[in-house]
């Protein structure tokens, strides 16, 4: 841990006395994203190959072993078919709109995985506004997913893209509200904070009942926002071709497919600070180490979002109406009382505190 | 043109889609014709013929020996019964003796075929509603009973292995010890498919309510097999007209009343119970004798027509065969089962959403070389 | 309050499903049923019955027992099958009489129903276990059966 620090101290140092204030702290913003950008497109192809092997052992089958031991570079073999792909497009299509789109799903992803604490002091985006800001955030990538329907100038993208629209938008309600929930008994909104604060006792077990309810709509609705199974009606490959990017080939088929797995990991990692107590480690046995909270961080962040895989390849899918229905009749009711519920056991104090 | 929002008629026009012959939902290349209003379907209209192969025409030419491995490509799923059918047809007009052994090992591996197609189905019918694990679970069962064929006939998808007057060999000597073992496998395994698909939420509120067929209707469009015994038509041919060993074992006509996709279902469900307690009856007596039974070597029917219905593991078939006492028949038909299934569809699946047509299609169960031949 | 009670049974018939296939996890490494096809070729061992094209056996002289009678051209219903035969002089009776030439199999053509091998009254051809028939060249797909230089073992014709 002291090591990191003194690198990015003397990093720091040195930017500033080569370049004038502003231009070395627009360098170094610049350096930490380039840092993350490299971390998190290998991980995302790292991701998609365990979705692959996870798949296969619920399938009974072996996953990719060919191409590396372990199949370890498939993912690798398969970023560079796309990279070499014909960048294809329809004749009528909106040009403009047409390429702006997968930018704004990947921007979208990228800039919410600024505010995580990854163990203490070790955060790119420390604001005080930070869960506000990711559900802010989060709700960006809607308008990529309606911009790549409408201009691919195709039927069923379009189908494909207003039946995401609709069920993003609603999700995110559900996603805000749970997350709200658990605002009330830490009285913060900043991320950092909010794991201090876990050093009582984990979210989930500090308010019970309704923090272990909040945590089962909150994997709900996340799986929701994310477009993944049981809610992939817009991807459904059983029915109408492949949703809303049909049209789209190589680096840009890319983005959306790589925004998609980025975005499970952010759901999951959202999971892990606020209910599960983000890099500290159970019972406070390895505080004393602190680089090994990067550890805790992202095995917690695994089991969500192997969680989040299990129910993918249980579950048949729900049909576009019975997700809205799901949604505004059960999930948001239910919300509203567990909100009520939690106020009043925080005004009794009636919080489990270690 | 007059823009103003009082006197615009905002007439929604209904979409036309093409659920093309390569689709991953349609079991086979089939094209549907679909108009669709938003979400909701208003007209369906399959269009057939893309893999016609005139089977009818070649029977004309072939010998009545040699007919019967064109019919195995037929109904693919359920061949050996297909064989069955047309081996009876010819047998009964030459009012052949057929020896009990032969009757027997016929009704066994009919009722195994009929498993194999059914776990065939359920795996596919869960891929469709979007659960894709049940596709792999369905087919390593069916891996097993494939080994049992491929031992004893020799191939595991289109076995020909009826010949008129009997069977083309006889049994492999392991043939009894791995049905046996299959049936103690399988009963462990069926229970899983009722946890993970039938009792889930989500898939009961996918197929309950959906794609209603009354038992009226489902006489008069000629719906046979699951599909009309889902809605309460006892149209089951092994209990009506049984051939084979089938008048020598005892099973349960399985008949629902609802009518919808869930109820198709739960009878597919049920008849594999009741195959595999066929199967227990027969399998420890299997009677000796003789495996096939000498005929002519050029068979000649007598002048007249034929006819003979089976039940295969999608509905009724029927053989229809013209002769006029020469070596070939002049005509042979095949009424087929997914042929008068398929004609139900445009009448269930107005007024319901896509994603309605696509699991009641499944539940349809049709194979779409049998429809075009 | 059946509101409540839908939820809680709907959450439970998810778990148990989950149930089943988290216990197909658990044992994946020994309950894969996949076959690593061409790496097992050493001990992959087809059954004795299986259909995979038709030869036909010779012994140590390269002798056969195909008399070319053509009842399998006869019972085969595609033309898999063709006979070339020719009158030759017998060596031991001195008459004319009818012998194989070659015995042409169009494998790609051939549908495996297996009319040829029961016809055969002779068992001169049978089932061998090869399926990998996968050639460049689509000519390499008609074979001759009979080696050249054979001759029909003698005894066989009774």
């Amino acid at each position: 841990m002291n090591l990191t620090l003194s690198i990015t101290n003397n990093i720091h140092n040195w930017l500033f006395s080569i370049m004038p204030e502003g231009v070395a702290s627009i360098a170094e913003m610049v350096l930490i994203a380039l840092v993350y950008l490299a971390i998190f497109a290998v991980a995302g192809l790292y991701l998609v190959l365990l979705e692959r092997k996870v798949a296969a052992w619920f399938q009974l089958r072996i996953g990719p072993n060919r191409v590396g031991y372990w199949g370890l570079l498939q993912t690798m073999a398969d970023a560079l078919k796309l990279v070499s792909k014909e960048l294809t497009g329809t004749v009528k299509a909106d040009k403009f709109l047409y390429n702006l789109a997968p930018y704004f799903v990947i921007v979208s992803s990228l800039m919410a995985l600024s505010v995580f604490p990854f163990t203490r002091e070790f955060q790119a985006f420390d604001i005080n506004i930070g869960i506000f800001f990711l559900i802010a955030i989060s709700s960006i990538g809607v308008i990529g997913i309606l911009l790549g329907g409408w201009a691919s100038n195709n039927k069923f993208a379009l189908i494909g893209a207003m039946r995401s629209g609709v069920q993003t938008i609603s999700y995110e309600l559900s996603v805000g509200l749970s997350l709200l929930t658990m605002v009330l008994i830490t009285g913060t909104l900043q991320l950092s904070e909010i794991v201090e604060v876990q050093k009582n006792g984990w979210l989930i077990v500090q308010g019970h009942i309704p923090a272990i309810i909040a945590f089962m709509i909150y994997m709900i609705a996340g799986t929701a926002e994310t477009n993944r199974a049981p809610f992939d009606m817009v991807e459904a490959e059983s029915e109408l071709g492949a949703g809303f990017h049909t049209e789209y080939s190589g680096m840009k088929f890319a983005y959306f497919f790589l925004a998609e797995f980025i975005n499970m990991f952010i759901i999951a990692a959202i999971a892990t600070t606020i209910f599960f107590g983000g890099w500290l480690s159970p019972f406070g046995i390895t505080e004393s180490i602190p680089w090994l909270g990067v550890f805790w961080f992202i095995g917690k962040t695994f089991v969500i979002v192997f969680l989040m895989m299990w129910f993918r390849w249980t579950f048949p899918r729900l049909r576009v109406d019975q997700l809205l229905t799901l949604e505004w009749k059960y999930l948001l009711p239910l919300n509203l009382l567990n909100i009520i519920l939690m106020a009043l056991i925080v005004w009794l104090n009636l919080t489990i505190q270690f | 043109m007059d823009t103003s929002i009082a006197n615009s008629n905002l007439k929604s026009e209904e979409y036309f889609i093409n659920m093309g012959p390569q689709h991953p939902a349609t079991h086979g290349v089939l094209r549907l014709l679909l108009t669709i209003d938003g979400e909701i379907i208003k007209k369906v209209e399959p269009d057939l013929g893309y893999i016609h192969r005139s089977i009818e025409k070649m029977c004309e030419r072939d010998s009545y020996q040699q007919i019967v491995h064109l019919t195995d490509r037929m109904d693919y799923l359920s061949s050996h019964i297909n064989n069955e059918a047309v081996c009876l047809t010819v047998e009964n007009a030459l009012q052949l003796e057929i020896p009990d052994r032969v009757k027997v090992i016929r009704t066994i591996i009919g009722e195994l075929t009929r498993i194999a197609s059914h776990t065939l189905w359920w795996g596919v019918m869960g891929m469709d509603v979007g659960a894709l694990t049940t596709y792999f679970y369905g087919f390593r069962d069916r891996e097993l009973i494939n080994d049992i064929f491929e031992e004893t006939c020799g191939a595991r998808l289109t076995m020909n292995y009826n010949i008129p007057g009997g069977l083309m060999f006889d049994i492999h000597p392991n043939f009894v010890k791995r049905v046996k073992d299959f049936i103690a496998h399988f009963k462990t395994k069926l229970p899983e498919y009722d946890t993970l698909l039938s009792g889930n939420v989500i898939f009961q509120k996918r197929t309950k309510g959906v794609g209603i067929l009354t038992k009226e209707d489902a006489i008069s469009f000629g719906a046979s097999g699951p599909v009309g015994r889902g809605s309460g038509y006892s149209c089951d041919v092994r209990k009506h007209h049984p051939y084979s060993a089938l008048d020598k074992v005892s099973f349960k006509e399985i008949l629902r009343t609802e009518g919808d996709t869930f109820a198709r279902y739960q009878v597919r469900v049920d008849e594999m119970w009741e195959s595999m307690s066929i199967i227990e009856q027969l399998i420890d007596n299997i009677p000796e004798g003789e495996y096939k039974v000498a005929t002519n070597a050029v068979i000649k029917l007598p002048k007249g027509e034929f006819y003979q219905k089976v039940e295969t593991a999608r509905g009724e078939l029927g053989v229809y065969v013209v002769s006029t006492g020469t070596k070939n028949p002049y005509r042979v038909k095949f009424r087929s089962p997914g042929f008068s299934n398929l004609s139900l569809l445009n009448h269930i699946t107005v007024g319901g959403k896509i994603g309605d047509l696509v699991a009641t299609m499944a539940t349809l169960d049709i194979v779409v070389p049998d429809i075009d031949r | 309050m059946s509101y409540f009670g839908d939820i809680y049974k709907g959450i439970k018939t998810l778990l148990t499903g989950m149930s089943v296939t988290g216990k197909y996890f658990i044992t994946a490494r020994k309950g894969a049923i996949t076959q690593q096809y061409p790496d097992n070729r050493d001990t992959l061992k087809m059954f004795e019955r299986f259909r995979g094209e038709v030869v036909m056996p010779h012994d140590e002289n390269n002798e056969h027992r195909c008399t070319g009678c053509q009842k399998c051209e006869l019972a085969c219903p595609n033309g898999t099958i063709e006979i070339i035969w020719d009158r030759q002089i017998d060596p031991e009776t001195g008459k004319k009489k009818k012998m194989i030439d070659q015995h042409i199999y169009h494998l790609g053509m051939c549908t495996m129903c297996g009319l040829c091998i029961e016809a055969c009254p002779t068992d001169a051809i049978k089932w061998a276990q090869n399926f990998e028939n996968s050639v460049y060249d689509r000519s390499y797909l008609t074979r001759v059966l009979n080696k050249p230089g054979s001759k029909l073992m003698p005894g066989v014709e009774d």
